[in-house]
């Protein structure tokens, strides 16, 4: 059992579903406020959706000036767990913890829907329990969702494989290569602008999410949960 | 000390797709403006700064910049400085 800091800012708003796909997955998970310094003896930091400081300025600009930040980057620096879901993924971008930046859609409507994804990256903590060129559909919801990054930056991603997310089909923001998610030199720190939280059981129409979060137990796990046995018709891989 | 009031300019990068700009393009050519052929949409914000000299304001102001400001994978500034 891992246990997972979840960081509250001003404005997050994901964070409780974040917490209950953490337990659902056998985690032990627990709220981090973003004026804490000390992550209390994490293995695993995720950092959730919503609006930090109301994405004023830039989406994620000032969350990331946040006191947690500095021990979410030590966490991340010595190669442990982070994981930036939508708004996550932004602070993280902007604290330079993983490339690139996250810019406003190119049809500048937000957009809040299911989206296909194809899983491209199965070597991070996130995406263990996933099979490589899977692909799952989970929801987005944002307004900032179009990832860019330079040349050199974009074809760094994509020949060391860490593009971990892709949009299959439909690009719903304009995201360049159709890019989802991505994580860093050292597949520890991980980014997704979909919420995979947020489908993560039968009950919520479908569970492609919840893999995210068995993937952190994935190595402790014995027997595989019967309902995710049943995605699909596909084994989850634990 | 005296104080200065700084002006920061963000641009979007000029090689990223700025759609802000392009629906302000397309929403002027509709009204009537179509010489107008392109338009890139950022930020002005405008600081007030005690500082010993305006270059002493522009420094820091940069270093604000650099930091906070603007993000310089996807923005680029411009600063400028008057006395307040």
């Amino acid at each position: 059992m891992r246990r997972v800091a979840v960081v509250v800012f001003p404005g997050s708003n994901s964070e409780i579903e974040t917490v209950d796909a953490c337990r659902d997955a056998g985690s032990d998970p627990y709220y981090v406020w973003h004026k804490d310094t000390g992550l209390r003896g994490a293995d695993v930091v995720i950092l959730p959706g919503g609006f930090s400081y109301g994405d004023y300025l830039r989406s994620g600009a000032i969350a990331r000036f946040s006191p947690i930040m500095d021990a979410v980057a030590a966490h991340a620096r010595a190669g442990g767990p982070v994981l930036g879901i939508c708004n996550g993924f932004q602070i993280l971008c902007e604290a330079g913890l993983l490339p690139g930046g996250l810019v406003r859609n190119d049809r500048l409507r937000y957009v809040s829907r299911p989206v296909r994804l194809r899983v491209e990256a199965v070597d991070t903590p996130f995406t263990n329990a996933y099979r490589r060129g899977e692909e799952i559909t989970i929801p987005i919801a944002h307004g900032d969702g179009r990832y860019v990054a330079d040349a050199p930056t974009l074809a760094a991603l994509e020949a060391e494989g860490r593009v971990v997310w892709r949009y299959a089909g439909e690009n719903p923001n304009g995201s360049t290569n159709g890019i989802a998610g991505v994580c860093n030199a050292g597949h520890n720190v991980v980014g997704i602008m979909p919420h995979p939280e947020r489908l993560n059981a039968p009950v919520l129409g479908g569970q492609d999410g919840a893999r995210v979060f068995f993937s952190l137990e994935a190595r402790d796990a014995t027997q595989p949960d019967g309902d995710l046995r049943a995605v699909g018709g596909h084994h989850s891989g634990m | 000390m005296s104080a200065f009031r700084v002006e920061v300019r963000v641009m979007p990068r000029g090689a990223l797709l700025d759609p802000q700009g392009q629906a302000v393009t397309h929403a002027l050519q509709a009204l009537g403006f179509g010489e107008v052929g392109g338009t890139r949409v950022g930020k002005h914000l405008v600081l007030t700064v005690d500082a010993v000299s305006a270059g002493a304001a522009e420094t820091r102001v940069r270093a604000m910049c650099d930091r906070l400001l603007a993000n310089p994978v996807t923005e680029d500034y411009q600063v400028a400085v008057e006395p307040a």
